[in-house]
């Protein structure tokens, strides 16, 4: 092994390490409920790569109304799937666009863009 | 609905303020104080307040003060855009993306075919010889950046939101990908030196850039295409809506108001041709109505003077007026496409795994591209080392695709519900379409499927010497008098005769035997054979011998006495629908095993099974013990599909693997019901199995492709097959195979826009 083989292979570890760590076990960004005065949950998320906040935490019981705001044109996120709450919407680009629950069960659901790559936690308490 | 009791209205109100159960009912309280108001309902959960009044003393205004009183406030609801025209801005938004995504294409492939064959320049020494290397690369760099900052933006924008977000999609796969490739080729143009010294050929991969862009852009502009058919259904369900309703004002002139504004209790009328604008009950007229859009039945429906009619149907022959009983969110219509956007929002489990594969996919392949990379700098010889492991990094970035794992049980969820909606069959959610294909064994509630489930009359036999037509008429003219449902099946039998009505007098019913009156001066009696005993009427041979036989058909038999001798018998019995026997035999030819049960007497019971060919059933089921019934069945190890009319049998329904209603649309069916048959006859059934089997199998094709697809096409991608064969995957080629995957698993799901019925 010559001196650029480690260098490479110690850089292309480290770099994989990194992948697994930031992707998979770094920490998020997580998002409370604030109750209206209607004793309605709401929550903004801006959708751009991504969800932000990704992780929401909302009151079991009580209804929820997140305004999903698509701040890109890119493909990737014009779907919104809740598929525990049976929702599939199209999240139009720049708009915001209302999506209303009413979580029954205490648990952690997912929502997705519609092909599962850009990922979001509802957890109901 | 029934119409609401003299000239109340009903307002909606959104309230605003209330922040527990108490203040609801505070609210709720007040409005019911405020004068003119007779019922006043509010949810707080939706934070709306149901109020019925009198015009007179109540309006919009007087509700919202009592409101105020109270502490709260109203909001003022914006107008409702409807669905449709929803739909209609988020369609116009994707055909703008359409265009440009398509914009973007046509210059990314424009430019990738200049680049191409200027970078095989190389390939051919006569003409390297004339050229200068140096110009001829910052010449391909000039080309090539127009696909990267154009066509290709949006992969490396998103490539970046995403991994700000932790995030990582099919985008950064390609950034990746393509911005490595790009960056390697700089780097040797702009200092070819450096590479020389360290023993390498400055090598560059514009071509490789642009011809990987302009494919995997040719395949979104083919996946973009596609997945707008997977939602036609659903929108021209929504298309579906009048636009306009011909109000008759109570002065009886007509006006035509924007479907909006039309409220319950109004009165709108049809003409021959036009749509139903909304839902309602027919006050007068008759016409023949066409509900394909809604319940799939090919033939128009026959409606007169109290028939329910829908939104969206079509008027054919002739002019009716009907009064409204549903407007907007709470119309057939409307709740049918609520309820297959509901499915086609829910998940499948036969998905789970490629959702649990498709979370770590990115990442995964990003460590695998590293990985090669590395291996073939250490493994390979020095001289061709660093284009080796580029090549090769590239090629499994690119070649992998999360698209078409994602898109494998989704885009066939959607297209089936939509298909299965267009047949009347309404399925709930993807998880009763996975479960229905396992189905072995159809569990049918006799009545009211196989059958109509109303008596109807099959025989009237009238004694020798005497004639049927002046009978039936003395016999309607008692039954017309009273509520049983076998009278009621007289009456029909009479009216669909044309026999002339007439009055009848004294009329008695005698419970658990029939009734008497007097008709044109004559004493009729109508009933069973305990009535004539009792009233001491002597029935002729001809006559027992006829009531015998009727008997022994299964059939419920009346006797008809006029003044005190026995001049007929009448045969009744709830009559098999046409197409039972025919979808029972389809369902035996799925190998599927059709069970029967019902209250009716085992007699009664082994006819109707025989009369459609069903080898087993349950005859005196008591209403309660049909749950029952379907555990037994599925003790014995079946996966067992219920039919019931999803009223009196919502437990079974439950109970059962998959309920299917056949409730023509009912609330409590739609409630109970997985699946919900909107026409009323077998036929439903076969459809839902049929094109759940069917979905399945789509599916199933869908997930083994992606599944195959990307386990080997990554390890071929990142070099697993040079050891022994010397294979290398071109990142080109890489970018063409990823292009098409997603595109074929979406035309796999397409397919089944093909599905049909008859089958």
């Amino acid at each position: 092994m010559d001196s650029s083989e480690i260098i490479v292979t110690i850089a292309g570890l480290a770099l994989a390490a990194f992948v697994v760590w930031y992707f998979f076990f770094s920490a998020r960004q997580t998002a409370s409920a604030v109750s209206s005065s209607g004793g309605v949950q709401e929550v903004d998320i801006t959708v751009k790569g991504g969800y932000s906040p990704d992780v929401i935490e909302v009151e079991r019981g009580k209804p929820v109304q997140l305004h999903f705001y698509r701040d890109e044109e890119n493909s990737c996120s014009e779907e919104l799937l809740m598929p525990d709450f049976s929702v599939r919407r199209d999240l139009p680009a720049f708009q915001t666009t209302l999506v209303e629950l009413l979580p029954q069960e205490a648990g952690r659901f997912d929502f997705t863009c519609g092909m599962g790559m850009l990922r979001g936690t509802l957890v109901v308490k | 609905m029934s119409p609401s009791p003299e000239n109340t209205e009903t307002a909606t109100l959104d309230i605003e303020g209330m922040t527990c159960a108490s203040c609801a009912a505070a609210v709720e309280k007040s409005l019911s104080r405020a004068p003119g108001v007779q019922s006043a309902l509010v949810n707080f959960a939706t934070e709306k307040a149901t109020v019925q009044y009198r015009p007179g003393q109540a309006s919009p205004a007087t509700l919202k003060e009592a409101v105020v009183n109270a502490g709260y406030g109203v909001a003022e609801r914006a107008p409702d855009t409807s669905a449709a025209d929803r739909q209609a801005e988020i369609d116009r938004q994707k055909a703008l993306a359409y265009a440009k995504l398509k914009r973007r294409f046509w210059v990314a492939v424009g430019l990738a075919a200049v680049i191409m064959p200027l970078s095989m320049l190389m390939l051919w020494p006569a003409a390297m010889a004339r050229v200068n290397m140096q110009w001829l690369n910052y010449g391909l760099l000039l080309l090539t950046l127009p696909v990267l900052l154009y066509s290709g933006r949006e992969f490396y924008s998103s490539a970046w939101n995403g991994f700000r977000h932790r995030s990582a999609n099919m985008d950064t796969l390609i950034a990746v990908g393509t911005g490595a490739a790009f960056l390697y080729s700089l780097a040797a143009t702009v200092a070819p030196g450096f590479f020389v010294r360290h023993g390498l050929l400055p090598e560059v991969y514009y071509d490789t850039t642009a011809t990987i862009i302009a494919l995997i852009l040719l395949g979104k502009v083919l996946e973009l295409r596609a997945k707008t058919q997977t939602s036609a259904a659903i929108r021209s369900l929504m298309s579906l809506q009048a636009k306009t309703a011909r109000l008759v004002r109570p002065g009886g002139q007509e006006v035509d108001v924007p479907i909006e504004q039309v409220q319950l209790g109004d009165v709108v009328l049809v003409r021959p041709g036009e749509k139903v604008a909304t839902d309602g009950v027919v006050t007068d007229g008759q016409s023949a109505v066409d509900e394909a859009m809604l319940t799939g039945e090919s033939l128009p429906v026959a409606k007169k003077a109290g028939d329910a009619v829908f939104g969206a149907t079509l008027n054919k022959t002739g002019a009716f007026r009907f009064r409204v009983t549903k407007v907007g969110a709470d119309t057939m219509l409307a709740r049918i496409v609520k309820l297959v956007e509901d499915a086609q929002g829910s998940r499948a489990p036969i998905q789970r795994l490629a959702d649990k594969v498709s979370a770590i996919f990115v990442p995964t392949v990003v460590v695998i591209a590293i990985l090669t990379f590395v291996l073939w700098f250490d493994l390979a010889p020095v001289s061709t080392r660093l284009p080796l492991a580029l090549t090769n990094f590239v090629a499994v970035l690119i070649i992998a695709c999360p698209c078409a794992l994602g898109l494998a049980t989704p885009t066939a969820i959607m297209v089936s519900t939509g298909k299965g909606a267009e047949y009347g069959v309404l399925i709930r959610n993807a998880e009763a379409l996975e479960k229905a294909h396992q189905v072995n064994t159809v569990l049918l509630d006799k009545t009211g499927t196989i059958t109509r489930g109303e008596p109807a009359v099959t025989d009237f036999l009238p004694a020798p010497g005497h004639e049927a037509a002046p009978l039936l008429q003395l016999a309607a003219a008692l039954e017309r008098q009273s509520e049983h449902p076998l009278a009621e099946a007289v009456v029909r039998y009479a009216d669909a005769q044309a026999a002339p009505a007439l009055p009848a007098a004294d009329f008695r019913a005698i419970e658990g035997k029939g009734a008497a009156a007097t008709v044109d001066g004559r004493a009729v009696l109508i009933g069973n054979q305990r009535l004539l005993r009792d009233e001491s009427v002597a029935l002729s041979a001809d006559l027992l011998q006829q009531a015998e036989q009727l008997l022994a058909q299964a059939k419920t038999v009346l006797y008809v006495a006029v003044a005190g001798q026995a001049v007929a018998v009448i045969g009744v019995a709830d009559v098999v629908r046409e197409t039972s026997k025919a979808a029972i035999q389809q369902l035996q030819a799925l190998g599927i095993e059709v069970v029967m049960m019902t209250g009716d007497n085992a007699r009664t019971a082994a006819t109707v099974a025989a009369q459609v060919g069903i080898g087993r059933y349950f005859a005196e089921v008591l209403p309660g013990d049909k749950a029952a019934k379907v555990k037994e069945l599925q003790a014995e190890g079946r996966t067992v599909a219920m039919v019931g009319d999803g009223i009196n049998d919502a437990p079974a329904l439950a109970q059962a693997d998959i309920g299917l209603a056949m409730g023509g649309g009912t609330d409590v069916a739609m409630e109970a019901a997985d699946i919900t048959l909107m026409r009323s006859d077998l036929q439903g059934v076969v459809t839902a199995i049929a094109l759940s089997r069917q979905t399945i199998r789509t599916i199933r094709q869908n997930l083994f492709f992606a599944f195959v697809y990307n386990t080997l096409g990554i390890p071929i991608a990142a070099g697993l097959l040079y050891p022994f064969f010397g294979w290398l995957l071109s990142p080109m080629l890489a970018a063409g195979a990823m292009a098409l995957s997603s595109v074929s698993v979406l035309t796999n799901s397409l397919r089944l826009r093909s599905f049909s019925a008859k089958q």
